[in-house]
């Protein structure tokens, strides 16, 4: 009887903990600014609250064992002599494996929600890859139409570019909140990692690929947008920034940025390359950068982010 | 050192493994020697060496990563030293420690007097020496080591800056070539044995679960390494002589190259994982006085986990362009793996669980491994999951996670079964105290180092920066001083080793009171563990409290293994058998 209570009791604590960390879960996290935020974070607070659940449960029976049943020392005498117990051994098969297919059902309804992933077309290099970018047009229907775009994202060692139809080019990703935006994600070298942390997305830039990819910013703000795939030597360099802005803001923005003039945008990997050189080129083997796209606008090396 | 020759049982002396206080038997461990004893320690010996410079490695990086710039060392330099050292700890410290322990306990566990490839088995350990200079001097060719990660993702990894032939990653590919021969050659070898030379009546429900464990690593071995072979080969012609495998400029595809990898480095994770599993399997029963529970399941979830981990690799592409229905159903076949490693976490619960549990250290670890492993799984899930993998993939959150089922582990199995298997084959007990004072510092270390990993890696690090943004500083300053309490806590483990080498306490036959044939045999056993007279199992393993014996004669072979070596010559330690 009082064995149900202790039971009953810790059951009741574990959870209690469990609930207490899902509600820490958003504190972990960069602001919700895509609309496949709340989605993913959902996801992870489930099994966050799932895993402590689990974890508190584990842990709490091995202390419970190291600190009430330590062998006093020279103590010879065995422990009880039980070797299994068939129901219990089904139940810890049979339960991780519905815990697993409901979060498999669960990964699976938002995979299907988030939809960001578009088609994917082989091509043969760099010049091929930027001609099949600049052809591209917005396709898709209902769920998967996007209003504005292509985008193209031009990845390269070490830089971003961003080309918008309307024909201007900058280093930072400038994008209208609350509309699907379709972007078509290039590199003329390496792998990349397309990554904005605050959006919760995330696509390998594959050089031979150009990728359509669909994403909606939610929230108006300036946020990091990082290369995530490894990409050489001034990898950790090579970040951004996404500004989301209103619809007027953005069209504001363009018009603006038309008409400056191209010119190079500043490139940390460049400079920080130049400094190596300046220092006699010490270091390991590495190519030197390509050069700063020509864009109309570059990126400020004093701007804030938010996340 | 009181100790003589006369001191030794003559079949201990005869053995080419060393006896601590016997003249010249350290030369020993650099001869081209077939007993599968002295292969295991030189495995060891040398991979602990490695793992002292994958640390130092490590350590360098941590100072790196203290403060945000790159303002250590240039940031090639970083990228060479965090390739270098995810290469050292994986194909120099993790593969051939738990190789140096499969050659050490395969033979005594199951009865067997070496292994069924001596001389295979001494050429497999011979190329690690080789293919670990072979990663050493690539840091001193023009344009240093490799720095394309230990993925080598092309295209960046066939880059070849300077256009040598001779380079970093030329040097690179041909070692893990040579380390992926090596280990088939090991896969060849412990699985004949295990499969071939059993004592009677040992059969596959009466063998120790380290034993199933290994064959179910080895398994993965032999069928994942010729993939990862391939792949490396075709990277090695792309890089050298111009071929197109992964080239989309000559129709090649570097997603081609991702298969190759994971389709074995997936799988390679379970290779060091599940004789950890095999580890923990045999000394929660010794410590808790338990017999392990459910020990036919866990003995079948290692064959599962085997199967699961080959159809699971593509959890590492999920953002490289991989189709919908492939990632729902990888995601799929990764989350079920969470259910045979499940049941061997319940069923070690349940062997604590009653028990009189004794704090060695070698228990102390196995402990934190487990918490550790637990909490591991749970990232893992997580990592499964696709739409936060999405989120948390190729972040510091994977290197957390990684760190935790690696270091936190696999390295705590590994330093527990180094405490629990040392008596047996030195013939000398370690040090608790320096030993709990090593544990103590693994832990706090570990636990700083790598949980606020985690953090960073929610709130969007990347994982392989030489710098970032100054919102990740603080889980970085944690980090790194995890990582430096990490080095200081090899120093009570070192001279732990050596001091205990030297001149430790005399270690009987069966020091832990454990059950299992090789503690049946003398500490250090004799060069052909049982030789002629190999006991006939009657049950199985870990009889804990069950008073059934675990050999016909048990008794007669404890007297033997304890008649030797004796700390005092005695009228005991005569041989009982004449000498040929």
């Amino acid at each position: 009887m009082t064995t149900a209570l202790w039971i009953v009791l810790g059951l009741l604590l574990d959870g209690a903990l469990s609930r207490w960390m899902v509600a820490q879960v958003p504190h972990w996290l960069p602001v919700q600014a895509s609309a496949a935020a709340p989605h993913v974070d959902a996801l992870f607070a489930l099994e966050t609250g799932i895993g402590t659940f689990l974890f508190v449960g584990c842990v709490t029976l091995i202390l419970i064992t190291v600190l009430f049943r330590r062998a006093p020392k020279y103590d010879m005498v065995n422990g009880d002599p039980i070797e299994g117990n068939l129901k219990l051994e089904i139940t810890w098969t049979l339960l991780p494996l519905l815990i697993v297919a409901l979060l498999t059902w669960q990964g699976i309804r938002v995979n299907t929600t988030l939809a960001t992933l578009g088609g994917k077309q082989r091509v043969s290099g760099g010049t091929e890859a930027m001609a099949v970018s600049a052809a591209a047009t917005t396709t898709g229907t209902g769920a998967l139409a996007a209003p504005y775009g292509p985008v193209r994202v031009i990845a390269r060692q070490w830089s971003w570019e961003f080309v918008y139809p309307e024909g201007v080019r900058s280093a930072e990703l400038h994008l209208p909140v609350d509309q699907p935006v379709q972007l078509e994600l290039v590199s003329l070298d390496v792998l990349h990692g397309f990554y904005v942390p605050a959006f919760r997305l995330k696509q390998d830039v594959i050089p031979g690929s150009v990728i359509a990819y669909r994403l909606t910013p939610t929230r108006e703000g300036r946020y990091r947008l990082r290369d995530s795939l490894f990409s050489g030597a001034y990898f950790a360099s090579n970040q951004t920034d996404v500004v989301v802005e209103s619809a007027e803001g953005f069209q504001t923005w363009l018009r603006e940025a038309s008409k400056q003039a191209p010119h190079p945008s500043w490139n940390p990997a460049r400079e920080l390359h130049e400094r190596r050189l300046r220092r006699g080129d010490q270091g390991w083997a590495t190519v030197p950068p390509a050069p700063p796209p020509l864009v109309n606008v570059g990126l400020d090396p004093q701007a804030s982010h938010e996340a | 050192m009181s100790s003589t020759s006369a001191s030794f049982d003559p079949r201990v002396l005869r053995a080419p493994h060393p006896v601590p206080g016997a003249p010249d038997n350290w030369k020993r461990f650099f001869t081209f020697n077939t007993d599968a004893k002295v292969i295991g320690i030189q495995y060891i010996a040398l991979a602990l060496f490695f793992l002292l410079v994958g640390g130092l490695l490590a350590m360098i990086m941590r100072g790196e990563l203290i403060t945000p710039p790159a303002d250590l060392v240039d940031p090639s330099v970083y990228n060479g030293l965090y390739t270098m050292h995810g290469t050292v700890m994986l194909f120099l410290f993790l593969f051939p420690i738990l190789n140096g322990f499969n050659n050490l306990l395969i033979p005594p566990m199951i009865g067997a007097p070496d292994m069924a490839f001596p001389r295979l088995n001494a050429l497999a350990f011979w190329l690690f020496p080789l293919f670990g200079t072979i990663l050493m001097v690539s840091f001193f060719v023009p344009g240093g080591p490799s720095t394309s990660g230990w993925w080598a993702y092309p295209p960046l990894s066939t880059q070849n800056p300077l256009g040598l032939f001779v380079n970093g990653q030329f040097l690179w590919i041909l070692a893990v070539a040579l380390s992926g021969v090596s280990s088939i050659m090991g896969a060849v070898n412990f699985v004949t044995t295990i499969l071939r030379m059993r004592a009677p009546g040992m059969g596959w429900f009466r063998l120790p679960i380290f034993c199933w464990t290994a064959v179910a690593a080895q398994v993965i071995q032999l069928v994942g390494l010729p993939v990862l072979t391939g792949g490396a080969v075709m990277l090695l012609f792309d890089l050298s002589f111009g071929t197109s495998f992964y080239q989309p400029e000559g129709g090649g595809d570097p997603m081609l190259y991702q298969h190759f990898f994971w389709f074995y480095s997936h799988p390679a994770v379970y290779v060091m994982a599940l004789p950890v599993f095999g580890i923990f399997s045999e000394l929660f029963p010794v410590y808790a006085r338990k017999p392990l529970f459910g020990y036919e399941f866990v003995a079948v979830a290692s064959f599962g986990i085997t199967f699961l981990s080959l159809i699971v690799w593509v959890h590492h592409m999920f953002y490289s362009g991989t189709p919908q229905w492939m990632r729902n159903l990888f995601m799929a076949t990764t989350m079920l793996i969470a259910v045979p490693t499940g049941i061997k976490v319940f069923a070690w619960i349940a062997t604590l669980w009653r028990g009189r549990l004794r704090l060695t250290t070698a228990m102390l670890f196995c402990l934190g491994g487990l918490i550790n492993f637990i909490f591991a799984g749970i990232t893992g899930v997580m990592l499964a999951t696709v739409p936060v993998d999405i989120h948390v993939g190729n972040t510091y959150f994977v290197v957390g996670h990684f760190h935790y089922v690696i270091f936190n582990t696999l390295t705590f199995g590994v330093f527990a079964a180094i405490y629990h298997w040392f008596p047996k084959f030195t013939g000398r007990l370690m040090y608790e105290g320096l030993g709990k004072l090593h544990f103590v510092l693994t832990f706090v270390g570990s636990t700083l180092n790598f949980l606020p990993m985690h953090w960073a890696g929610l709130m969007g690090m990347p994982r392989r920066v030489a710098s970032y943004d100054p919102e990740f500083a603080l889980a970085n300053v944690l980090a790194s001083l995890g990582a430096f309490l990490l080095g200081v806590a090899m120093i009570p483990f070192l001279l732990n080793l050596v001091s205990s080498w030297a001149r430790g306490e005399r270690a009987s036959a069966n020091p832990w009171q454990a059950i299992g044939l090789e503690w049946l045999l003398p500490s250090p056993p004799p060069l052909e563990n049982f030789e002629e007279d190999v006991p006939t199992v009657l049950n199985g393993p870990y009889g804990y409290g069950l008073n059934r014996p675990l050999v016909a004669d048990e008794a007669r072979y404890i007297a033997r293994a304890n008649a030797s070596p004796a700390p005092t010559p005695t009228p005991a330690s005569t041989p009982r058998r004449p000498e040929p």
